[in-house]
């Protein structure tokens, strides 16, 4: 009882806050100093048709360059909590039998949410999208394979190998951008392009592929991870 | 219109918080915290609202007027960020439940008194 009070305290408390920042927000007629500076000045530095790829990829780029450690961080606790003995591991477990439907649709739909995926991180600089979203897309695929046939592994090896060589580029252009650009990521290392083409925004594609790359491996290896330990004897 | 968005951004919060605290399965303490998350997601969106305009990608708009024609994409990106940030932080929760339910067998917060005082 006591505690139920309290709960309704708390909410009442964190409510009364919120209602009165709710109170004081009033809308904007017009865009903050920042803002406006990245709206007036993206299309000509930067070349994205997309100004929040702009922002997150190449004016806060060292920002998502931590973004992906996290994600990277997160991956490797959960490997390492989640540590399998070879002897816990059971192969043949039983699994109850995928349904025709689950089984044919992962077959047809599979390729086509990975290329959905390619093309979300290949165009992250000029629709809605990006490298995060097409990693994501990606590992949602790796997921359907895995709910299809719960016996289906990810690989670690192929898994590690994408995501070293992606995060290395990562870094490498970004320390390209020291000696041939303006500094550490500097969208300019290649020409800028037309507004609007698919090969413009100088390297925004690029680290977008390597991000997207990135966090799709990252996110299918918590996957696996995850489904792995389900194999062992509780 | 932006009023109710922000207000929705709101009351989620509110809920995860209501699940966070009165809940007594883990998983779906989890999901109190991933509804707060998206509370604030949205509140931060649309804090970035600038009535009547579009949203910031340069495909209609030319690049020379658009500093009267788009949202705020600052607030954008940074709920990129968030999102991101977000899912590591779930996934790295579920699987603390996941190695909890193995020590005890129960899902219960109740049953996890060790660092209880």
């Amino acid at each position: 009882m006591i505690k139920k009070i309290l709960i309704i305290g708390v909410l009442a408390v964190v409510g009364l806050i919120f209602f009165d920042l709710f109170n004081a927000y009033q809308g904007n007629e017009s865009l903050s100093k920042t803002a406006n500076y990245y709206a007036e000045n993206g299309a000509s530095q930067v070349g994205a048709a997309n100004l929040v790829t702009a922002i997150v990829v190449t004016y806060r780029g060292l920002d998502t360059l931590g973004e992906v450690t996290i994600l990277f961080l997160t991956a490797a606790i959960i490997s390492f909590i989640l540590k399998f003995r070879e002897e816990d591991f059971m192969p043949n477990r039983s699994v109850r039998v995928t349904s025709e439907l689950l089984d044919s649709a992962a077959q047809v739909i599979v390729p086509v949410i990975f290329m959905v995926g390619v093309y979300i991180f290949m165009n992250g600089h000029l629709t809605p999208g990006g490298g995060f979203q097409g990693g994501a897309v990606i590992a949602s695929g790796v997921l359907l394979m895995i709910m299809a046939n719960p016996n289906f592994g990810v690989s670690h090896k192929v898994i590690a190998v994408v995501e070293s060589i992606s995060g290395i580029a990562f870094v490498l252009i970004g320390v390209l951008g020291i000696v041939l650009a303006g500094g550490f990521l500097d969208n300019t290392l290649l020409p800028l392009g037309k507004l609007g083409d698919l090969f413009s925004a100088g390297v925004i594609p690029v680290i977008y592929t390597f991000v997207g790359l990135k966090v799709g491996a990252e996110l299918s290896n918590i996957i696996g991870t995850i489904s792995h330990v389900q194999n062992e004897k509780n | 219109m932006e009023y109710i968005i922000i207000s929705t951004g709101f009351a989620l919060m509110l809920l995860g918080l209501w699940g966070i605290l009165s809940q007594k399965n883990l998983i779906k303490i989890i999901l109190g915290f991933t509804i707060f998350n998206t509370g604030i997601n949205i509140v931060m969106v649309s804090i970035g609202y600038v009535r009547g305009k579009a949203a910031p990608i340069l495909d209609v708009i030319k690049p020379s007027e658009a500093a009267s024609k788009i949202v705020d994409p600052i607030p954008q990106a940074l709920v990129l960020t968030a999102i991101v940030i977000g899912l590591g932080v779930t996934a790295l929760m579920l699987v603390y439940v996941l190695k909890l339910h193995r020590e005890k067998n129960s899902l219960d917060i109740n049953s996890f008194k060790d660092l209880k005082w």
